[in-house]
């Protein structure tokens, strides 16, 4: 392979990656944008998104990679994957929030943070005690179609999951800049008591930042499953920080900014793995997260005006 | 009567900061609240808007109690903040912040009238609508944010502290746009340190201090009070 080709193989692989860690640092955007908390149950959402996409695809009839299916049966199949995740990921999304977080909505100090982590814990445990240490391998219906360019190999698996990533990321970006609830949110994240006293329910729109941020963790999990063939429990751990690293590098609340930064992640990640070595990725990127938490605090887009007042 | 508070009584923690405070506010009138620092006039604003619960007492907005109401239920009902320091949404546009006021009634016919209306009182305010409210200035903003609370077809406007902050040119305009709001069909509830031009369009005033109701009349007979001269007004010169 030619050095170019090489490159345009790595950009096709990071690009990929880059729209999962996108969908899933911006859950953690929203949900800091409006509570400043950093919600690490968002991992195991992830992971509990990635299991039910797989039970999901298994029920519907799929076995590893046996089955292939194309035109609508496979559409449909993906659609109600991709439904099941997302809708089951939201769902406990609300729940980590009505039942974990709100109790503990008026407490100041880290509370909150640590709570999630011990939410995490448990979502996590409940996924190995129940279906145990090994590697799964996941079912994947995509056809063997490949696309050459200029060399580079470009799978009909990773177009796939490039359209999916952005109609979900336009989706939620369209959902916050012009439906009425998405400009409650942005409302609420800048100032969210003189959003309740536009008669905002801001109880509401923390739910619905929680369901939306952690239906795209769950479209993220599935996704995950469909480019490596397979899932297991410790996979939130990993990528949640990555992720996590993008929505700091492209400025934390900020929602392009974790598109920016999720993409850039999943660049970095595999030109470094191709250029650097591989076992050297997880030291380049977190020492992004830590040069930009020291030189750059507020990320790549980060917000200019003060959050709060 | 719009708006009455009858014996209300609010405490933070221990601190007991209302003790049994009456306002009552008619339809149509301008009220102004005086007060020096830690009074509670802007415990008075945050118990009107649902923000603080009383301990003991009633508000009564149209003749309903509404103190046990949350406070999305109030602004429904007809009550809309100018807020202490203008607090627009600031990496939001002009017009969405004019849209933010109209939460919680749908988009129609009227909510383009709306906005025409409050273009019509600040031409300014349409010239500034695809900008960042945040890179507004004081008195700009100040404009957007009463604009903001007309988006809401309030009956009753509750402005914490309108000229704070504002050059004095803008705190003319601000004042005059009260007035003509009000001759509008609006009742304005409020909270003032610039008592002589408060008192100057006000119909009637209360004076506020350390929690109780220490004076109250129409604007006129405060006016003329030496006790508000001297403490508000300014008037009584320093004698050696």
């Amino acid at each position: 392979m030619s050095p170019t080709t090489v490159f345009l193989q790595q950009v096709i692989n990071g690009l990929s990656l880059g729209g999962m860690y996108a969908l899933l640092a911006l859950g953690f955007t929203l949900i800091y944008g409006i509570l400043e908390l950093i919600n690490f149950a968002h991992f195991s959402v992830f992971l509990w998104g990635s299991f039910i996409g797989m039970w999901t695809l298994e029920a519907l009839g799929l076995n590893g990679q046996n089955v292939i299916l194309t035109g609508l049966p496979l559409i449909g199949v993906l659609l109600a994957a991709f439904l099941a995740s997302m809708v089951f990921c939201g769902v406990l999304g609300v729940v980590i929030e009505r039942f974990s977080l709100r109790p503990l909505r008026n407490v100041t100090g880290p509370m909150a943070m640590i709570t999630t982590i011990g939410v995490s814990y448990i979502l996590f445990n409940i996924i190995l005690l129940g279906a145990g240490a090994d590697t799964k391998n996941f079912p994947n219906p995509l056809p063997e179609i490949q696309f050459h360019i200029d060399g580079a190999v470009l799978d009909l698996r990773i177009v796939l999951i490039w359209i999916i990533s952005a109609v979900l990321m336009v989706g939620l970006w369209l959902f916050v800049q012009r439906s009425r609830m998405g400009k409650a949110m942005r409302a609420t994240a800048q100032d969210a008591d003189a959003a309740r006293m536009m008669g905002v329910e801001v109880d509401r729109v923390i739910l619905i930042a929680f369901f939306a941020g952690s239906a795209l963790a769950g479209a993220a999990g599935l996704i995950f499953g469909l480019y490596y063939n397979f899932t297991s429990y410790i996979i939130g751990y990993t990528a949640g920080l990555r992720a996590f690293t993008a929505a700091v590098l492209g400025g934390i609340g900020n929602v392009p900014g974790a598109m920016v930064g999720g993409l850039l992640i999943g660049l970095i990640e595999s030109l470094g793995g191709q250029y650097i070595a591989v076992k050297w990725t997880d030291v380049i990127i977190f020492s992004i997260l830590v040069l930009v938490l020291v030189f750059r605090p507020t990320g790549l887009l980060g917000t200019l005006a003060p959050s709060k007042s | 009567m719009l708006l009455e508070f009858r014996d209300i009584d609010t405490h933070y923690g221990d601190l007991h900061v209302l003790k049994q405070v009456n306002y009552s506010i008619e339809k149509g009138e301008i009220v102004c609240l005086l007060g020096g620092n830690a009074s509670g006039k802007s415990t008075t604003m945050k118990t009107i808007m649902g923000v603080v619960r009383p301990t003991r007492g009633s508000v009564v907005f149209d003749g309903q109690p509404i103190e046990r109401l949350a406070t999305s239920e109030r602004v429904r009902r007809g009550i809309a903040p100018v807020l202490e320091a203008r607090r627009l949404f600031p990496r939001m546009t002009v017009y969405e912040n004019l849209e933010m006021g109209a939460f919680l009634r749908e988009h129609g016919p009227d909510f383009e009238e709306d906005i025409e209306r409050v273009y019509a009182l600040f031409p300014r305010v349409k010239e500034r609508r695809g900008q960042l409210a945040g890179t507004l200035s004081g008195g700009e903003q100040q404009m957007v944010a009463i604009g903001r609370a007309l988006m809401a077809r309030p009956r009753l406007i509750c402005m914490d502290e309108p000229s704070m902050g504002l050059a004095p040119i803008f705190v003319e305009q601000t004042f005059e746009v009260i007035q003509e709001i009000n001759r509008q069909g609006t009742t304005i509830f409020m909270v003032e340190q610039n008592a002589s031009m408060a008192l100057s369009i006000a119909n009637r005033a209360y004076v506020l201090q350390t929690g109780q109701v220490v004076l109250s009349g129409t604007a006129k007979e405060l006016r003329e009070n030496p006790l508000i001269r001297e403490a508000y007004l300014g008037e009584m010169q320093v004698v050696h």
